[in-house]
């Protein structure tokens, strides 16, 4: 077959070469492809998981690898809010290019969540705001904005953290150092290490933080540390960039989920912000975020947001449309919001009982281990404390997936798959 | 309480605790006397007394295209008239969703099944074969023998972005000719994507036509193996198209200098109201059997502008090679926006995989085509009756969306400022933008500054 296929391409070939009348002798310079060098490049730590997943024609098998959603029989979710929203959107006659900066509704509504319904920023018009792809979309552009207008800076990256993360900067190329985040040994937050780091650091550097729910070790600081890290933080005059892609999904509270926001906003900090609807409005595949940049007044909120929709022109000229009006049918309408926020509720709910039930589950099982962390842990992720190769394990014998790192995305266990998966987990551990 | 004890910059004496207890005590200050805490505990460019890290901004222009429409939204006039932005406009001056994208929408709600989970990076599937088949033809041998890899991207700007931080990753040349003139935003998304932007000649202002001797020349200087952007049909700003003949010329030319393609589609079926005649260009090209890259548009040609749906296609010279670039171009995309929107992309492989609805398509893309010729030839008759000085076939020669009109800056601006007339300061007008109704004021417009020392 290959044989066959490289005959016809030689042949292809030679047709190609044969000289058609005319000043430059036609056909091809060379036979070989421009792109015989490119490597091919690795699978995405995440993403490549479900391939991986899909690909098993195990009846077994569970996918607790990508952080989206699913319902207790392990079926993803549309929610009733968003369900109605398309059908008021249907027959909608308006599909024109949204500005640049996007839909100012759906910024305008999305920025209560973040900053509050009565933020004095908002009122003040000191939040320059521009609709992004998604969580992704707005960090990068954010990335982008500081290696344009500070072009000495470097961002500090908690150490773990979505892996994107790391792409995004190094793409913006804008240079990265970490931070102490993360205690193996707790399983926890490592709180001195940290602000050993933020201390360190030059004053006025980047950070990048976590608002709540950290990807992907489910740690977060608690309400006093966030005070502390924000003083901290006012003392070096660092700026710090929130990555808030699960409001609403960690306590089931949108409010409560952006406290860490709200005692940097409280402290005097300019922050900015980026903000997905992915998860909590079960919006993934339709890319609606939000960035924002708050500015000392209203002048220099309007300069930079200029500024941000001079580097979304050329990455993809304005923001998909659909997605933003779904969030802004949702958001300005009481009773749908009301449903909205009781389902991010039932959502944060499901996730949190199964955290109980995987705990409980292991400690019946008489495991050796300490799994305080499952229920201490918030959001969709948990971070198990399983090495690499006890995760190989559970993939090859029990056709469990997850990343490598040990995180399980909560969102995936049922009660239907909690037992296998609590079993699984006791046997390639017990012997720790 | 001194600023030193609960300063962080001070000695490693502090515990855990002292910082708590620190931290604490600068609440209950903060409480009585928070005038008194920013001057104490705040250091000069923090948050409360200090300024942004972005205080040095200047606000950015308008961008040269979209601002247009700005100022249009801006101005009272009854009697305005938008020529600026390249969105298709009814006789009636309306936008138009096409009765095909209402059915496929229908279609998409009606489908409870239907989940909205992330697409794979490179996005919907069946989206992408069927893009790869509009553009390059169902029977074509590149797609036959799996050597084009294909990856959904945000309409035209998202792929020519996506193939262009491709290139300036893995193609040994980081050169890419525009033509001059061309849309205003390549340049910024070929700068910004890493590579350099030189120019060729394109249009010829003394005939309104194509300056084909200096596009040979340019091209045939340029160095072996640089990138060249050609507008596949009905180039923007200008409406000047290469002939078949031409095409073959320059398809001769770049392959003896190893240049290589990057295709940019806007109006495939726009131009001539012909799919496939649309597409020929970029299917000479393939047809060779080398390598080229083809950034597709949906937005005008379906109408789904502002669901922003557009594909990158990147033909290969073996399946190999074909799976590699896509594995790379995956790496481009996940850093930018993890993956695309799946609302457009559904909405166009409803229609292109459903026969019928494919067909209807055709019909409403001909009839927008067609109404867009017939706009040409209702000003190029209305400024013939008019007596206006000067040589205006170039608005019946020209094809697609846009008309260069050959005004200059200032003429452009006093059509704005006399008669509510937006347009780009290059003289660009889109003639999508026109109606039977309003050619005779344009028609006025254009007669006054040809007659005029403007």
């Amino acid at each position: 077959m290959a044989m066959a296929m490289m005959i016809r391409n030689a042949a292809a070939s030679r047709r190609a070469m044969t000289p058609i009348s005319g000043d430059f002798g036609g056909g091809l310079r060379s036979m070989s492809s421009w792109w015989k060098s490119v490597e091919p490049a690795p699978k995405d730590p995440i993403l490549g998981v479900t391939e991986a997943f899909l690909a098993d024609p195990s009846p077994d098998k569970v996918n607790v690898g990508v952080g989206a959603y699913r319902d207790d029989n392990g079926k993803p979710v549309v929610l009733d809010c968003v369900r109605e929203a398309e059908r008021r959107l249907a027959g909608s006659t308006f599909m024109e290019y949204l500005p640049m900066g996007g839909s100012a509704k759906m910024v305008d509504l999305t920025l209560k969540l973040a900053y509050g319904d009565d933020s004095e920023f908002i009122k003040d018009k000191r939040i320059a705001a521009i609709q992004t792809l998604s969580g992704t979309g707005a960090c990068r552009l954010f990335a982008d904005f500081q290696k344009r207008f500070c072009p000495g800076s470097q961002i500090y990256i908690p150490v773990p953290t979505w892996s994107n993360h790391h792409n995004i900067w190094r793409d913006a190329e804008v240079p990265q150092k970490t931070y102490h985040y993360y205690h193996p040994e707790t399983k926890g937050l490592d709180f001195s290490a940290l602000m050993d780091d933020v201390k360190n650091a030059p004053d006025g550097s980047f950070f990048l933080l976590h608002a709540c729910a950290h990807n992907p070790t489910g740690v977060d600081p608690t309400e006093e540390q966030w005070r502390e890290i924000s003083q901290l933080f006012k003392a070096k005059s660092h700026f710090a960039f929130f990555d808030m892609a699960y409001q609403g999904f960690a306590s089931g509270d949108p409010a409560r989920d952006a406290k860490s926001i709200r005692i940097f906003l409280e402290d005097g900090h300019h922050i900015g912000i980026s903000q997905s609807y992915a998860k909590n409005m079960g919006l993934y595949g339709q890319r609606v975020g939000c960035l924002s940049v708050l500015c000392e007044d209203a002048k220099q909120a309007v300069s930079v947001k200029s500024q941000l929709q001079q580097l979304a022109r050329p990455m993809y000229s304005n923001p998909p449309l659909h997605g933003a009006q779904l969030v802004s049918t949702i958001l300005e309408d009481p009773e749908l919001k009301s449903l909205w926020l009781k389902e991010v509720k039932v959502m944060a709910d499901r996730i949190i009982g199964m955290r109980t039930t995987l705990r409980e589950s292991l400690e019946k099982l008489g495991s050796p281990l300490s799994w305080e962390h499952v229920t201490k842990q918030i959001g969709m992720f948990c971070y198990s404390g399983l090495t690499p190769e006890q995760v190989d394990r559970l993939t090859s014998e029990y056709h469990i997936y997850m990343t490598r790192n040990g995180r399980i995305s909560m969102a995936g266990v049922t009660t239907g798959n909690v037992g296998y998966l609590a079993n699984a987990i006791h046997e390639v551990t017990k012997s720790s | 309480m001194t600023n030193s004890e609960f300063s962080s910059s001070s000695s490693s004496s502090s515990s855990p605790s002292d910082r708590r207890i620190g931290a604490l005590l600068r609440h209950l200050t903060a409480a009585t006397d928070s005038d008194n805490l920013s001057s104490v505990y705040a250091s000069p460019t923090s948050g409360v007394s200090g300024g942004s890290v972005f205080a040095h901004l200047v606000q950015a222009p308008e961008d040269p295209i979209l601002g247009v429409t700005v100022a249009y939204n801006k101005d009272p006039s009854p009697v305005k008239l938008n020529l600026g932005v390249g969105a298709y406009r009814t006789e009636e001056g309306k936008p138009l969703v096409l009765n095909v994208v209402r059915k496929a929408e229908q279609q998409l709600i009606n489908d409870r099944t239907r989940i909205k989970e992330y697409l794979p990076i490179v996005g919907l599937v069946e989206f992408n074969k069927l893009s790869a088949k509009l553009i390059l033809g169902a029977d074509s041998p590149a797609i036959r023998e799996n050597r084009v890899t294909t990856v959904e991207c945000l309409s035209g700007t998202g792929s020519l972005r996506v193939g262009g931080e491709f290139l300036a990753k893995h193609y040994h040349q980081k050169t890419i000719y525009i033509t001059q003139p061309t849309w205003g935003n390549h340049p910024k998304i070929f700068t910004l994507a890493g590579l350099t932007v030189k120019t060729y000649r394109y249009y010829d202002p003394s005939t309104r036509g194509l300056n084909f001797q200096g596009l040979i020349e340019d091209l045939g200087a340029a160095t072996p193996g640089s990138i060249v952007l050609l507008h596949a049909c009905a180039h923007n700003p200008t409406g000047v198209d290469p002939t078949i003949q031409q095409w073959e010329q320059i398809r001769q030319l770049m392959r003896s200098k190893g240049l290589m393609p990057f295709f940019d589609s806007a109006y495939q079926g726009f131009a001539s109201g012909s799919l496939d005649a649309d597409a020929k260009p970029i299917r000479m090209f393939v047809a060779d059997g080398g390598e080229c890259l083809v950034a597709q548009s949906y937005a005008k040609n379906m109408g789904l502008y502002g669901e922003r749906v557009g594909a990158l296609s990147i033909v290969c010279k073996s399946s190999d090679v074909a799976g590699k670039v896509e594995s790379q171009l995956k790496l481009v995309i996940r850093p930018m926006y993890s993956s695309p929107p799946i609302h457009g992309a559904s909405i166009v492989a409803v229609i292109l995989r459903d026969r019928n609805l494919f067909n209807e398509w055709t019909l409403e893309l001909k009839a927008m085509a067609d109404r867009i010729i017939s706009m040409r030839k209702q000003l190029f008759e209305a400024l013939r009756a008019r007596g206006t000085p000067g040589d205006w076939s170039h608005i019946i020669k020209q094809i697609g969306m846009f008309t260069f009109t050959g005004l200059n800056p200032a003429q452009v601006s006093y059509m704005t400022k006399e008669y509510h007339i937006y347009m780009t300061s290059d003289g660009r007008i889109s003639m999508a933008g026109l109606s039977s109704k309003t050619v005779p004021h344009l028609a006025d417009a254009i007669h006054a500054v040809a007659t005029k020392a403007v």
